[in-house]
């Protein structure tokens, strides 16, 4: 297992130095100058040579870089030049509301996940599965843009039984926070779900097959039981894997959803930074989510060799 | 144990099958339609996608409107055609552009292996460690916002994809022993690359593509919903759903339409796609 953990932290390092160099790089597509962008057209060509000089941007490129990689290191992710906030500290207040919306909306993904899959595995072909396999093929087809306006529209605007946008912090009043997440959190479960059940469904089938299984049947025990306890744990492999990929489709999801329901998150943080042409929170905010993206793909793989010995040991 | 199940599924898959292809070919219908509105959109007899009128805001079906109109008075009908324009230029282009460069790039690292294997898989790995809403988002904020730099910025980050499918395919064909005879007839490196794997690697690929076709779809109707994709008075889909969001109250019509359109050319994409992929899965055509 150290062995392992080792080899994975080898390759970790080289990956977090080119995101840092990409994320870095990308500010320099931006055509022509970064200050003027920044300060706006009107600017006097005084202020812009001023922040210039207090930007770096007069600097060579690599110089710049390395300058950069040394402030981030030492959690120095630079100011706001519109709020004056340091970066850091707003990526902070925003976390918490990113985070709690995205664990609830994969739990109820894998709480509406989790026993379809394993009942359409049970059932296999039968109607009951075609149906659910049918439809979760169906709702992949749903950006979450358009589960969020159907969600809106119908728990919103005709029910009236949620608010459509708006958002409490949990100290103030503790239920309508956690009202204000329920239709954020279920539009990101709509779509995690069916992937979650597709991957059960999948593996569960093949486990259901091992002779263990018959062994498990033979001796008596209770279907409950066999599932639950003898099937799920060896079937849920590939869906933490999934979960692992899916971190990935859900940050994407939380941008979108965050907007759409005006929950001050990390996704929220980014598209209003593109709005008010803020690139040092832009730029900021991408690096976070990429690291935080990375350290997360690589604990979810430290996981799966925990799950797996085998691949652990390199011979799967 | 698992193969004699799989022979009893074969035994019993003809029925479903036969259903599929049904709806399988509505798929591909509803393809070809919105492809030939897009691409004859200047030629049908349509209202201007951009021409406003303020006394026929939100109007409901009738003659002159087939559709109605929308917040601005435009007719909806023609917004929804040109919209596929815009969805499917990027739609297409983008998958083209990671098709291509992937394609390439793959096959020579699962050909060549070596150093220069490790390097570009290694420089794929570093851009799939960006979620990729994220990456798209941030270089379009410094490059700008247009139909073409949208189209670049994704068919860029739908490089990777594309070259892992390409490698893993061309390492498995390698092995196999037309490659060896064409080697033995004395086959230069570039013959069978083009002559011997391209060919066998296309069908995979095309599978792919079609599934990239759908993502980058939504991935753009995301953007344009943001305010954030292609720029005004540009119509497209997603634009059109972010607008008719403001008055979901009065005239949800105006987001619903848009979004059907939407849900059901990324299904017609995801349903042809997987079927194809079924047919070239090297998994299920050993039975």
């Amino acid at each position: 297992m150290l062995g392992y953990v080792g080899r994975r932290l080898l390759h970790l390092f080289p990956v977090l130095l080119a995101v840092t160099l990409l994320t870095f790089l990308i500010a320099s597509l931006l055509p022509g100058d970064l200050a003027v962008a920044i300060l706006g057209d009107q600017a006097t060509p005084e202020k812009v040579a001023a922040l210039r000089g207090q930007m770096g941007l007069d600097q060579p490129v690599a110089w710049r870089y390395l300058h950069w990689l040394g402030d981030v290191i030492h959690g120095e992710l630079g100011r706001s030049f519109r709020t004056g906030e340091t970066v850091l500290a707003t990526i902070g207040a925003r976390l918490p509301v990113s985070l709690e919306l995205m664990i609830m909306a994969e739990l109820a993904g894998l709480l509406i996940g989790v026993p379809l899959g394993i009942l359409c595995a049970v059932r296999q072909g039968g109607s009951l599965d075609r149906l659910l396999t049918g439809s979760a093929f169906g709702m992949l087809s749903v950006p979450a843009f358009l589960w969020a306006i159907l969600l809106i529209y119908l728990f919103a605007v005709e029910l009236h039984l949620l608010p459509a946008t708006g958002w409490v912090p949990f100290e103030e009043d503790a239920l309508g926070n956690l009202k204000s997440f329920v239709l954020p959190a279920l539009t990101l479960a709509l779509g995690e779900w069916p992937v979650l059940m597709r991957v059960l469904r999948s593996d569960m089938i093949a486990t259901l097959q091992e002779d263990y299984i018959a062994m498990a049947k033979a001796k008596g025990l209770r279907p409950a039981r066999i599932l639950l306890v003898h099937a799920l744990k060896p079937s849920s492999l590939t869906l933490v894997t999934v979960s692992g990929i899916n971190i990935g489709r859900l940050i994407g999801g939380a941008i979108i959803v965050e907007t759409i329901f005006a929950l001050p998150g990390i996704g929220r943080l980014l598209v209003g930074a593109i709005y008010t042409r803020d690139f040092i929170i832009l730029q900021g905010v991408v690096l976070f989510v990429a690291v935080g993206f990375v350290l997360l793909n690589f604990a979810v793989d430290m996981l799966y060799a925990v799950l797996d010995p085998r691949i652990r040991h390199g011979r799967a | 144990m698992a193969v004699l199940d799989t022979a009893v599924d074969g035994a019993v898959a003809p029925r479903p099958q036969r259903r599929l292809s049904n709806v399988f070919w509505a798929a591909a219908a509803w393809i070809a339609i919105v492809v030939l509105a897009a691409a004859f959109a200047n030629f049908l007899p349509i209202q201007s996608p951009t021409d406003m009128d303020m006394l026929a805001r939100r109007m409901p079906p009738d003659a002159q409107h087939w559709l109605g109109t929308d917040g601005l008075g435009r007719d909806i009908l023609s917004r929804l055609i040109f919209g596929a324009r815009t969805s499917l230029t990027v739609g297409l282009l983008s998958p083209l552009i990671g098709l291509l460069f992937g394609a390439a790039l793959g096959m020579l690292a699962g050909y060549f292996r070596g150093k220069f294997e490790a390097l570009a898989m290694g420089g794929m790995d570093v851009l799939l460690a960006f979620p990729p809403l994220v990456l798209v988002l941030a270089i379009t904020a410094y490059l700008g916002q247009s139909v073409l730099n949208l189209s670049m910025t994704i068919g860029f980050l739908s490089i990777p994809p594309f070259a892992r499918v390409a490698r893993a395919t061309t390492l498995s064909l390698a092995q196999r022993e037309f490659v060896t005879a064409a080697r033995a007839l004395g086959a230069t490196h570039a013959r069978i690359l083009l002559r011997e794997l391209l060919p066998n690697v296309l069908l995979p690929l095309a599978a792919f593509f079609l599934l990239a076709v759908a993502v980058t779809i939504v991935v753009e109707g995301a953007l344009s919903f943001l305010g954030l994709g292609v720029p005004p008075p540009t119509s497209s889909w997603g634009s059109m759903i972010g607008e008719g969001r403001e008055s979901l109250d009065i005239a949800p019509w105006l987001a619903f339409i848009p979004a059907g359109v939407l849900f059901l050319t990324v299904l017609a994409f995801n349903l042809v796609g997987d079927a194809l992929r079924a047919i070239t899965d090297p998994r299920e055509n050993a039975l």
